[in-house]
């Protein structure tokens, strides 16, 4: 049975610690960039701050992770790649990106609504001695292609060997969650296969508390996010929210 | 003996008359320089990375992609030109026939070059046509484009052939000859192969379901904004070639061709551009009123963000659309040069603002509700290359018009 991973996350949890960011840039060798500016950095996992555009005691903030949201349906990235360089993974509804194949072209990125796919402006580097501390199961991407968060797929790769190596044909799914989920100390991200009607964030993101960001545009994200804040779910949509302001800030 | 260096006139047509060997080089120099600069702007961006412009992960696209379609769409004269001459035989249109085949030479091979920049991996240009994915406008864009960029070089190299040194080498005569027999048949795989870039140009913004300031439905599986770029270049190529012709006629003092020509052209390009102004306020009510609200957002907020107001939309429609159509058309302005080549301008400006528009406005615009209106300003690495191109182009036509025959007319003089 094909599996649709996903996640819900929680803003009322998120605390903004950064610490899904951290993990990711660890898990995914992602690497140390200091002449790089909050534009042109790799956060494949980037943790956004947003508030209710009021001041005072009626100010409220919250923080909203962004990373590729997946998209199932005219996946936007996967079908202007002109040279299939992105590909969703029918068996895991993954949104793939092969890095060997990019051409660096960037039509994916003006593509992508969420602003969730990174260029490679620089080489890859890493403080002397950091290299050793690389994580030997991810290639580390040349400069100029593009790359974006893909669940951790090389945790999915492990949990398939280890499941293998068991004999059996399915994974344990305790043996495969993405960095992000694994290092948020608050649980504000689930992870889990949208598929299984019995998967916690199956019923999670039937929540009247779920939404996604930018719906309407049918492309079908596969995060969720909740909050009981009427505000936080304004953020769905533009214009969606009477009187309410959402700003990054 | 230093003389005879310093003379190119074994080079030059007989009958033809060119200023002297040195006022051309003295004329070349800065160019040169400019396009000295462009090729290591260029380097300089191959060697470091893109990291050298001043695109970024939200403006991934910039200046270079905006005025790649741009001489694109004002490049169209060639192949439009070509379909004009041989498949509809509009035999008076013929003495702007080579300095057409070379606009377009010059506008393809530029954008090509650029286009090899942009890219993060330029070796792997290839990729495309190993592993083409065929639902992406710009497979059909890179395909057509590199034929294209083909069928104007076999389309240049009669021309070339002309030049009076090459026609004294027998072989080349035969090849020229043989060439130039061709040259219908590769005016109708031009027009095909344009046709389909020049659309799939517009349909590389117009399918970006995630970007509702573009996003366009259509016919089929080619957006609204696939059928107005072709329009749009078809009606401004011709006026661009009108401008160069006329630039071309002022630094050398010459008419080069018959003024009927000039008005062929702006009738032609005024009946187009009149139909594409149509088509265009068409599609923007369509646009305004249903798929961006379908799409969950409000036209208005597109406009709130300055300078990109409401008046951009007036003055790409009205302003460097309407009048410019009007203008072309009307018999009392069509019929004096200054206006005619005024609203060529108008179209030509007109023609590049709604490239701008669709690539430059669509990037800066938020999608998120949480996201700002973007900035972006290009470095001078990304303005130089450009500049580079441009130079390019001078240099190219400059030694195509002293050295070949450009507008030869039917009893062989200049």
């Amino acid at each position: 049975m094909s599996a649709r991973y996903g996640m819900v996350i929680d803003l009322d949890r998120c605390t903004g610690c950064g610490a899904c960011m951290m993990a990711c840039a660890s898990e995914n060798n992602v690497p140390s960039l200091p002449q790089a500016s909050a534009c042109t950095g790799l956060t494949p996992m980037l943790v956004r701050k947003v508030s209710n555009g009021l001041q005072g005691s009626e100010r409220h903030e919250a923080f909203i992770p962004i990373l590729c949201m997946h998209c199932e349906q005219d996946t936007p990235c996967v079908h202007v790649c002109p040279q299939q360089a992105v590909e969703v993974d029918k068996a895991t509804g993954i949104v793939m990106q092969m890095p060997q194949r990019c051409l660096g072209c960037r039509y994916c990125m003006t593509a992508c609504p969420y602003h969730a796919r990174y260029f490679n402006w620089w080489d890859p580097a890493w403080p002397k001695g950091m290299e050793k501390s690389l994580n030997p199961g991810v290639a580390p991407r040349m400069r100029g292609v593009v790359e974006k968060c893909n669940l951790c797929h090389a945790r999915l790769h492990a949990a398939k060997e280890k499941a293998a190596a068991a004999g059996k044909r399915e994974i344990d799914p305790a043996d495969y969650i993405p960095a992000c989920v694994e290092a948020c100390a608050t649980g504000a991200i689930q992870f889990g296969n949208l598929a299984d009607p019995k998967d916690p964030i199956a019923q999670e993101s039937q929540s009247p508390d779920a939404f996604r960001l930018l719906a309407k545009l049918g492309t079908q994200p596969k995060i969720y996010y909740k909050s009981k804040e009427a505000w936080v779910r304004a953020l769905a949509e533009p214009n969606s929210g009477p009187n309410v302001e959402a700003k990054h800030v | 003996m230093s003389s005879a260096v310093l003379t190119d006139s074994r080079w030059i047509a007989r009958g033809t008359d060119r200023t002297s060997f040195s006022r051309f080089l003295g004329w070349l120099a800065p160019w040169f320089a400019v396009l000295a600069l462009g090729v290591y702007a260029a380097f300089l961006c191959l060697y470091h990375g893109l990291n050298q412009t001043n695109m970024d992960n939200r403006f991934a696209f910039g200046l270079w992609i905006f005025l790649d379609l741009g001489i694109i769409a004002l490049g169209a004269g060639a192949f439009f030109t070509g379909f004009l001459v041989y498949i509809l035989k509009r035999a008076e249109l013929r003495p702007i026939l080579n300095t057409a085949v070379v606009v377009g030479f010059i506008c393809y091979s530029g954008a090509v070059a650029i286009l090899m920049i942009d890219v993060g991996q330029p070796l792997r240009a290839w990729f495309t046509f190993w592993h083409p994915n065929t639902h992406s406008m710009l497979t059909e864009v890179t395909f057509c484009i590199s034929c294209y960029l083909l069928v104007l070089c076999l389309e240049y190299i009669p021309i070339l052939l002309r030049n009076r040194q090459l026609r004294k080498l027998p072989s080349f005569l035969v090849f020229e000859h043989q060439l130039h027999n061709l040259v219908p048949v590769l005016a109708g795989i031009g027009t095909f192969l344009s046709f389909f870039h020049q659309g799939s140009l517009g349909g590389l913004y117009g399918v970006l379901r995630g970007r509702p300031f573009a996003f366009r439905h259509g016919f089929f599986i080619w957006p609204s904004t696939f059928f107005l770029f072709i329009l749009s270049a078809i009606a401004t190529g011709p006026s661009f070639l009108m401008l160069v012709t006329a630039t071309v006629e002022k630094v050398t003092g010459k008419q080069l061709v018959p003024q009927d020509v000039f008005r062929r052209l702006g009738f032609i390009s005024g009946i187009l551009l009149g139909i594409y102004v149509a088509a265009k306020s068409i599609d923007t009510l369509i646009w305004l009123n249903f798929t961006s609200p379908a799409e969950g957002f409000a036209p208005w907020t597109y406009y709130i963000h300055k300078p990109f107001g409401t008046p951009v939309l007036f003055a790409e429609i009205v302003l460097f659309g309407l009048l410019p159509a009007f203008l072309l058309l009307y018999r009392k302005t069509a019929a004096r040069r200054g206006w005619l080549l005024s609203a060529a301008a108008l179209a030509c400006i007109g023609v590049l603002m709604n490239r701008f528009v669709l690539t430059v406005q669509t990037l800066a615009l938020p999608t998120l509700p949480f996201d700002d209106f973007l900035t972006y300003t290009p470095s001078w690495q990304e303005v130089a290359s450009f500049g580079g191109v441009i130079a390019y182009g001078v240099i190219v036509y400059s030694l195509s018009y002293r050295y070949l025959p450009l507008f030869a007319q039917p009893n062989g003089e200049q």
